[in-house]
């Protein structure tokens, strides 16, 4: 059971990365693979911030930050030079790289006898349930904030801005300064994600980000399923959704695990899983009854 | 309202698929006229159109709007005088959005999009009120998602957002172009009560010449980049509708 709980966990992580990956793709409509570099990123400051017994009121903002800027860079790249958005997003994943490794010093960074997020607040006893909830009001607090802000007129103009860009332009927004903005909220919040999942795990590593969009991806997409299969339109309710797919995405993945997949077929399980979810609207043997 | 002096745009400069799509349009809309613009596709027209909205900044020549130089300033700070009607439904409005999303954010056209919830009961009754003037029975739908709607009633609705802000000058570019012959009369029934009733500056592109005969109070033909014909109201009302026709032949 303990084995699942982790998942959660893990799950309850992720989802501020799942928020970050829907609002760059399904609200702002751009691919967005900056995602491995700004978690990463997320984490390493982390990291180096907490061996250097940092207050948390620092860390956090300056994880915030310091994902805000990957996020941005990409928006600027994408917007100002024309630059498809893809290959921003690449550009600046693999610079990261570079920053993430100087910051660090090196490439593996143990948080063994260090306090974090975790050992701060005691509110049980048994720390798997502490940290539960902890992150749960962490992402219950992000998932306000996040949906308070998608009903202002700001966050409208942030939702029509990858509807219909014209339009959008038409009514006075900016769509330019929209876009770099989107890309900085994105990637905060998946710098975020690094930030608790470093906490949780004990270590920083350089190569921790590799292919963590997909687990954005994967959950989004799983929300995206469940959304139009219950023709959901509220935007709440979106957002929860996201969630449980971040916390579904983790659990399928424990229960490849449980059942006695070889690690090493992990990520090929995951790329396979993810595949199923997206194709299962089209598959025709479904569409038929 | 506005005037345009020796405006020249021209697209792929130096190569093969050099296009002059205006070529020195010297043109002075006062308040309150409703010019229609007449022209074979390749005329120039929507080059015109988007120049002044600010899609387009002209090569050489001036653009000033209500007298303000804009010919530098970008389309979405030209919205504080310019509402817009696209001739593609989907353009005028985001499909994912509510039908009362799209007017809060048509409502806030000349303001900030501040970090506060602007929609509330007061502003739902005024939508659904301003919708209901319109008689296809979207007041009860505003808060179905704009893609469930007809292109006709997204194009009726565009309009009505127009005048959600103050607004001085409106454009349509061939708004009907995409509707069925019953959709294209509502709209341009109501383009022509809400151009009248607001007192606005507006342009309209179209291709229809029943409309170009039936609205508007002037009407130019381009050709080339160019104003081949300029009619006055008067001279509007002497003409028939054949004559229209005859421009083409």
């Amino acid at each position: 059971m303990d084995f699942y709980l982790t998942a959660l966990l893990q799950g309850l992580c992720f989802s501020a990365l799942a928020l970050g990956i829907y609002i760059s793709m399904k609200i702002f409509n751009i691919p967005d693979i900056t995602t491995d570099g700004s978690y990463t990123l997320g984490g390493v400051v982390t990291g180096v911030l907490l061996t250097h017994h940092q207050s948390p009121y620092i860390i956090l903002p300056a994880v915030i930050i310091a994902g805000g800027i990957a996020g941005a860079l990409t928006g600027l790249i994408h917007t100002k030079l024309k630059i498809n958005a893809l290959l921003a997003g690449i550009l600046v994943m693999t610079a990261l790289y570079s920053v993430n490794l100087t910051i660090m010093g090196r490439s593996n960074l143990p948080l063994i006898s260090v306090s974090s997020l975790f050992s701060l607040l005691n509110l049980v006893k048994d720390p798997n349930q502490n940290a539960f909830w902890i992150l749960s009001v962490f992402v219950i607090v992000i998932t306000f904030l996040i949906g308070y802000l998608l009903k202002t007129d700001f966050g409208l103009a942030m939702r029509a801005t990858g509807n219909s860009e014209s339009m959008i332009r038409a009514l006075g927004v900016n769509t330019d300064r929209m876009k770099i903005t989107g890309l900085a909220l994105a990637n905060a919040l998946t710098a975020l994600s690094g930030y608790l999942i470093v906490q949780f795990q004990g270590f920083a590593d350089i190569s921790m980000g590799i292919g963590i969009v997909i687990v954005g991806l994967g959950s989004v997409i799983i929300a995206e399923t469940l959304i139009n299969w219950f023709r959901i339109t509220k935007v709440w309710l979106s957002l929860v959704l996201v969630l449980t797919g971040a916390v579904i995405f983790q659990l399928v993945l424990a229960f490849t695990l449980a059942i006695g997949v070889d690690a090493n077929l992990l990520k090929l399980i995951t790329a396979g899983f993810v595949l199923l979810i997206v194709s299962l609207p089209r598959l025709s043997f479904l569409k038929a009854s | 309202m506005i005037v345009i002096k020796d405006v020249h745009k021209v697209f792929n400069r130096g190569k093969a698929n050099q296009v002059n799509a205006v070529n020195g349009i010297k043109l002075n809309i006062t308040d309150d006229e409703f010019l229609v613009i007449v022209g074979s596709n390749g005329s120039g027209k929507t080059t015109l159109l988007n120049l002044v909205a600010g899609s387009e900044f002209p090569d050489i020549g001036s653009i000033s709007i209500d007298s303000n130089d804009v010919s530098k300033l970008t389309d979405y700070k030209r919205s504080q005088w310019i509402a817009r009607v696209f001739q593609n439904p989907i353009s005028g409005t985001a499909s994912d959005l509510s039908i009362l999303d799209n007017f809060r954010l048509a409502a806030i056209r000349t303001k900030a999009k501040g970090l506060s919830i602007g929609i509330n009961d007061q502003f739902k009754q005024q939508v659904k009120e301003k919708i209901a003037t319109l008689g296809m029975g979207l007041e009860n739908k505003i808060e179905q998602p704009m893609g469930t709607l007809s292109g006709g009633q997204r194009q009726a609705l565009t309009l009505l957002m127009s005048v959600m802000d103050s607004c001085k000058v409106l454009l349509l570019d061939e708004p009907t172009a995409a509707l069925d012959p019953r959709s294209a009369d509502v709209v341009m029934r109501t383009a022509d009560k809400l151009i009248t009733d607001f007192k606005l500056t507006a342009i309209l592109i179209t291709h229809n010449l029943k409309d170009a005969y039936n609205y508007g109070t002037r009407i130019i033909q381009m050709s080339e980049g160019l104003v081949l014909r300029d009619l006055s109201n008067s001279q509007k009302s002497d003409l028939k509708q054949s004559d229209l026709f005859d421009w083409f032949g």
